[in-house]
């Protein structure tokens, strides 16, 4: 407002200058209307927006920084030892999530949105449950059941009379196979998800018009509904290829030697944080890579159609028919959820006592304040974000609130160190001013805090907040927006009367999805805690690396719980897209 | 009193033109259509009065007092400009009495907005919406929508009223009985008021006067009977439905056509010359009971619309002999059989000749 009346001001003098003066005038206009542009692009809401930005963008810049700025001849050593071991486990990690989550989220998907058998109206929505699971929690609980001394090579050997591990041969679950299994298990639900919403968008006609030209169903599916759904399912598999980057749990716990392992290891072993973030800056390259496809695939969503497919198009599958896509839908659903669920409540149940001396109410504490906080600052920045690039609709402003996204595709161990070095450099700082001024130190205040914390955590979830904003935005058309200002509502009451009430709901997702994801952390919350200060997540992976799993099952368990309610939201809405296109 | 007035708007978007220099102006009371295809300017016309778009160059007046040009811009909630959105922009969150009250700045607490509200209420009665008042717009049909979206327009009393398109997303039936409604609506509370629409037929019914838009420049401006007995070129007798079209060149003062021979008017000598003939203006008849040269042709087709009946007719072209076909039309129920042969003359009010380069294309 301040620059809007300034320049008003500033115009009214310059013009009344130039009054006469004909040559004058006209140069007088160029400027006039250059400043004109730079007012509009420049208002306070790009300013807000570029501040965001900003916040998300440093730890990026840190980590580059670092990796460039000459610290001895790491570079040399890590490539001709440990890199190319990183590269190649990342790859094949990579490979095999991505082809397991792409056959069961695309297949699971198909069958439930073309065919009718026992079961489908339950899949529908349980084939969403594993999402509630985070990877290194399956693991824990699959080692405990599939390791020497469980309960599965136990009953085998009292079975067939074997003595010891020499007398028979079983799959070593902490290895890559297994951390493949283990990711595939809890991340294809993004695949079914936008495949499912996919395959509910095609026109009906079109797969019946290939049904009538001669197409079976089978030459229909990968004919038609396959590459009319493949931008969709590739940023779905894009989506799951992030994530598993961003696991550390995992591959730590499995001893996987993949690039956030290897983060791990140069910076806490070895001690060399420039390394760990030459090694951030390659695993940077393949996110960007991915981000790249992600972007390609979105761009080519162009064709689908927006007639739902009604239900009663969908044929019953009897018989053994039926039977299969039972089976193939309840696999994913029964190692993904129902079975490490049980084994979590049998833990739970049976080491209550022990847990809570474990300290679970202080883990649990720490991890409602941090991710309540969290949510809350990103939801907050989020609707700034999204409300200003409403407002401005400017290019800067869109590519400020694109950067500030950027940080979910991130890894976590990347933010970390990224965040860790301006904040220690900026503590020295403090405690060397605050020395000078009273004579006392103010030590870690930001890096050795919950500060730390709540910054990577926004960093990182701000593009959910921001994204879930943003699309309830995108339901309230701009003609609501000019309805309401052309019936003299200012910008501050348009907000509050038209706005806040149609956005509560997005934005109540907003705190509900970047809470449980705060719940569900744990790479950034190992490298970034306070001393001491123990998490569900990080307690839990601390006592299953101490295979005292079962005393963090209460905890786990606790995050299980929070993670299915994003799951409700996301069934509810499917249900709700269902009935739509039943009209 | 001019109530509203354009003067010398240019505007385009991402450099791509969409105005080209329009002024217009609406007095005090009147009702004023803007005419044309989509794209053509108009809904940004529209949407620069009520400052929803900021002007790029030129000037806009209300009651003759500059509210937007290339220095000055008053935002919309201080314009007091009634806008009526085609997709209606109802707010999905609040009631339909909410709907029409929201423009009432602070409820019912200041005199002149009880008057309003009770205003309100009565047209609501009026509409027999009555028992919607507590309703949300998302359960009301396309119709009762638009009543709603109209009163909340109006509810503030602005002086001026801008309408988009209001009733495209209405069936056909619902349309003719909304056109009256608003028409009168908009009379009795004496707002001035411009409505954007692609139908001839439309504006013809509700405007007092027309204005016929084409690629970002009003291209004709009159009464509605102006506009369709005079248009001035072919463009704007285009808007009233398909025609008969032939091109020649013009000879002796005379266009030489396959429906026979017309006065070039003040066309030059050797100049190309489109004439126009409107379906009613080939008039089928039987017997021989009228005067001037018989003609006759055989009957392709023929379609009875309730108010008129439409017939395609083959005949030999007067200019070659080759054979041709055109567009007639009589109005009652009037369907010869197919292959029947009939006379037929043309009224020459509903014949049009223009030069080429004014096409309009």
């Amino acid at each position: 407002m301040i620059s809007k009346n300034y320049m008003q001001t500033l115009k009214g003098v310059s013009s009344r200058i130039l009054r006469g003066d004909v040559s004058l005038r006209f140069a007088g206009a160029a400027i006039i209307d250059y400043a004109n542009r730079i007012c509009r692009q420049l208002d306070g809401w790009t300013f807000i927006a570029l501040l965001i930005a900003l916040l998300v963008a440093v730890p990026l810049l840190a980590v580059l920084w670092l990796a460039f700025s000459p610290s001895g001849d790491i570079w040399s050593h890590l490539a001709s030892t440990v890199l190319p071991h990183y590269i190649s486990t990342s790859l094949l990690l990579m490979l095999g999530v991505g082809v397991g989550v792409s056959l069961i989220g695309t297949g699971t998907a198909w069958l439930t949105t073309t065919y009718r058998f026992t079961g489908c109206r339950f899949f529908e929505w349980a084939l969403l449950l594993p999402l509630a699971v985070p990877a290194y929690i399956i693991a824990y609980i699959y080692t405990d059941v599939l390791e020497y001394a469980g309960p599965i090579q136990g009953a085998l050997r009292d079975l067939m009379g074997w003595k010891n591990a020499k007398d028979y041969w079983f799959p070593e679950i902490r290895s890559l196979g297994g951390a493949i299994i283990m990711m595939v298990l809890t991340l294809y639900p993004y695949v079914y998800l936008l495949a499912r919403s996919s395959f509910l968008e095609q026109s009906t006609a079109v797969l019946e018009a290939g049904r009538v030209l001669g197409r079976g169903p089978w030459r229909s599916f990968f004919e038609l509904a396959l590459p009319l759904a493949r931008p969709a399912i590739v940023v779905g598999v894009s989506l799951a290829l992030m994530e598993t980057l961003n696991d550390f749990g995992t591959v730590d716990f499995f001893a996987v030697q993949t690039f956030t392992a290897g983060i791990y290891d140069v910076w806490l072993n070895m001690n060399n944080i420039a390394g760990a973030a030459q090694l951030a800056i390659v695993m940077m390259l393949f996110v960007f890579a991915l981000i790249a496809v992600e972007r390609l695939a979105r761009k080519g969503r162009r064709f689908d159609s927006v007639t739902g497919r009604t239900s009663s198009h969908r044929q019953r599958l009897v018989g053994w028919q039926g039977f299969a896509a039972f089976g193939v839908c309840l696999v994913p659903v029964l190692l993904g959820f129902i079975i490490p669920a049980l084994v979590l409540l049998k833990h739970a149940i049976n080491f209550y006592a022990l847990s809570f001396e474990a300290g679970f109410l202080t883990h649990a504490w720490h991890s409602l304040l941090i991710s309540s906080i969290v949510a809350l600052v990103s939801v907050a920045l989020g609707l700034l974000l999204a409300y200003g690039v409403r407002l401005s609709g400017t290019n800067l402003m869109k590519s400020a609130s694109r950067l500030a996204s950027i940080g979910y595709a991130v890894p976590g161990s990347v933010l970390a160190v990224g965040i860790l070095i301006p904040l220690t450099s900026l503590d020295h700082g403090l405690d060397a001013l605050s020395k000078d001024l009273f004579g006392f130190g103010t030590g870690l205040l930001l890096s050795g805090t919950m500060f730390a914390l709540v910054y990577g955590y926004t960093t990182r979830f701000m593009a959910l907040s921001h994204g879930s904003v943003e699309a309830g935005l995108a339901r309230i058309t701009p003609n609501m927006e000019g309805a309401a200002r052309s019936l003299g509502a200012t910008r501050g009451r348009t907000l509050r009367r038209i706005h806040l009430p149609l956005l509560r709901g997005s934005m109540l997702t907003a705190v509900l999805i970047v809470f449980v994801d705060s719940m569900k952390e744990l790479p950034m919350t190992m490298l970034l805690r306070p001393f001491n200060f123990e998490t569900l997540a990080t307690h839990a992976h601390q006592y299953a690396s101490d295979e005292l799993f079962e005393e963090a099952a209460l905890g786990s368990l606790a995050i299980v719980l929070a993670g299915i309610i994003p799951v409700i939201l996301l069934s509810r809405a499917i249900a709700g897209s269902s009935k739509e296109s039943q009209l | 009193m001019t109530a509203l007035e354009y003067r010398d708007i240019v505007h385009g978007f991402d450099g791509r033109p969409v105005l080209d220099g329009v002024s217009l102006q609406v007095k005090q009371g009147e009702f004023v259509c803007l005419l044309g295809p989509s794209g053509c300017g108009k809904t940004t016309l529209l949407r620069l009065a009520a400052g929803l778009e900021i002007v790029q160059s030129g000037s806009i007046l209300l009651d003759d007092k500059v509210v937007a040009s290339k220095q000055l811009y008053v935002p919309p909630e201080q314009r007091s400009i009634g806008l009526m959105f085609q997709d209606y922009a109802l707010f999905p969150h609040l009631t339909v009495m909410e709907n029409i009250l929201f423009g009432l700045g602070h409820g019912e607490r200041s005199q002149a907005d009880k008057g309003r509200s009770i205003w309100a209420r009565n047209m609501l009665a009026g509409f027999g919406l009555t028992k919607l008042a507590d309703h949300y717009p998302g359960t009301l049909s396309g119709g009762e929508q638009q009543r709603v979206a109209l009163l909340r327009a109006l509810a503030p009393n602005p002086p001026v009223l801008l309408l988009d398109e209001p009733f495209s997303s209405l069936d056909a039936a619902r349309r003719i009985e909304m056109r009256e409604e608003t028409v009168k609506l908009i009379r009795e509370a004496g707002t001035s008021a411009i409505m954007v629409t692609h139908d001839g037929e439309e504006a013809m019914f509700m405007a007092d006067r027309i204005k016929v838009m084409n690629k970002g420049r009003i291209v004709q401006s009159g009464k509605p009977e102006d506009i369709y007995l005079k248009p001035k070129n072919a463009f704007v007798a285009s808007l009233f439905g398909h025609a008969n079209r032939y091109c020649e060149t013009v000879s002796k003062g005379y266009v030489e056509t396959p429906l026979g021979r017309f006065k070039a008017r003040d066309l030059d000598e050797g100049t190309s010359a489109c004439i126009f003939i409107r379906p009613e203006g080939v008039i089928p008849y039987e017997g021989d009971e009228e005067t001037g040269e018989a003609r006759d042709a055989e009957v392709v087709s023929s379609h009875y619309l309730g108010i008129a009946s439409h017939i395609h007719l083959r005949s030999k072209s007067l200019v070659d002999g080759a054979s041709i076909t055109f567009h007639a039309q009589r109005s009652g129920h009037y369907l010869p059989r197919i292959g029947s042969r009939t006379n037929y003359r043309i009224d020459p009010a509903h014949v049009f000749v223009f030069g080429k380069e004014n096409d309009g294309e």
